[in-house]
């Protein structure tokens, strides 16, 4: 089956192109980027502000099971409505500086569209960054699962 | 789980990589592949060394002389570092896609 989501980063550079197909009408894949109770619900995070405008900008904050919570914001140098929306994005308290994120929304019929995202990081050595976190979380992951096991059987051992 | 971060380490090396991409057509001996690059002899080998240890590289003995060339498999896995990535945006977006299409406009 063909993949949906497709990522495509070239060795070396310091942007990288997400594209996406949707079972939707651009209208309403563009109205779930430009409205605040929309972007909530999919992206699972609190909008304390969202300016879906020329000039604007937003403030997001999502808070994980331990209730940390994480921020991040940027500002809106373009929007226009069903078609594109170039904005930055931060994340607080973090090193991996500001990204600039260009979205082109497009409809491929009545009822399908395609989002392109092209999102440019500050360094080489950022974009990597951020593509390798989740596979390096995953790695911790499957590693704090093999603990786990191992310190299952530890215990078995000793309480024999 | 070291050895796989050996892995990316080994790729971020800009010889090492146009090592691997000698190898993509043919298998080659360390001279031969040595003679396609200014660097001494010695310091070849020891990319080919790092390459063949975390396993990017397979040696074959082919008569008098060893053959270097692409494991496969293991550059597949390589490759597949930024799947993790691309899974976490395709189910963001999958959930987008669900929530839109439930969408009734308030009026």
């Amino acid at each position: 089956m063909e993949q949906k989501t497709k990522i495509n980063a070239e060795d070396g550079k310091q942007e990288l192109v997400i594209t996406r197909e949707f079972e939707l009408p651009v209208d309403l894949l563009f109205k779930a980027y430009a409205e605040p109770e929309l972007v909530e619900q999919w992206m699972g995070t609190k909008v304390l502000k969202l300016e879906s405008k020329k000039h604007g900008s937003y403030h997001f904050e999502s808070s994980d099971h331990k209730g940390n919570k994480y921020g991040f914001h940027g500002v809106i140098h373009e929007f226009i409505p069903n078609q594109k929306i170039i904005k930055t994005f931060e994340m607080e308290n973090t090193p991996f500086g500001v990204q600039l994120e260009v979205y082109q929304f497009e409809p491929i019929t009545e009822d399908t569209s395609k989002l392109t995202m092209h999102v440019v990081y500050e360094s080489v050595a950022q974009r990597d960054q951020v593509l390798k976190m989740p596979f390096a979380q995953g790695i911790n992951m499957a590693h704090n699962r093999l603990q786990e096991i191992v310190s299952k059987l530890t215990d078995q051992l000793t309480h024999q | 789980m070291n050895l796989r971060r050996d892995v990316f380490q080994a790729i971020a090396d800009p010889t090492r990589r146009a090592i691997l991409l000698l190898l993509a057509t043919q298998a080659m001996t360390a001279g031969a592949i040595a003679s396609n690059f200014d660097t001494a002899r010695p310091t070849v080998s020891k990319h080919l060394q790092i390459l063949t240890e975390c396993e990017l590289l397979k040696q074959e003995q082919n008569g008098r002389e060893i053959y270097y060339h692409i494991n496969a498999k293991k550059m597949k896995e390589v490759d597949e570092f930024i799947e993790p990535f691309r899974k976490m945006w395709d189910e963001r977006f999958n959930k987008l896609e669900s929530i839109m299409k439930n969408y009734k406009p308030k009026k």
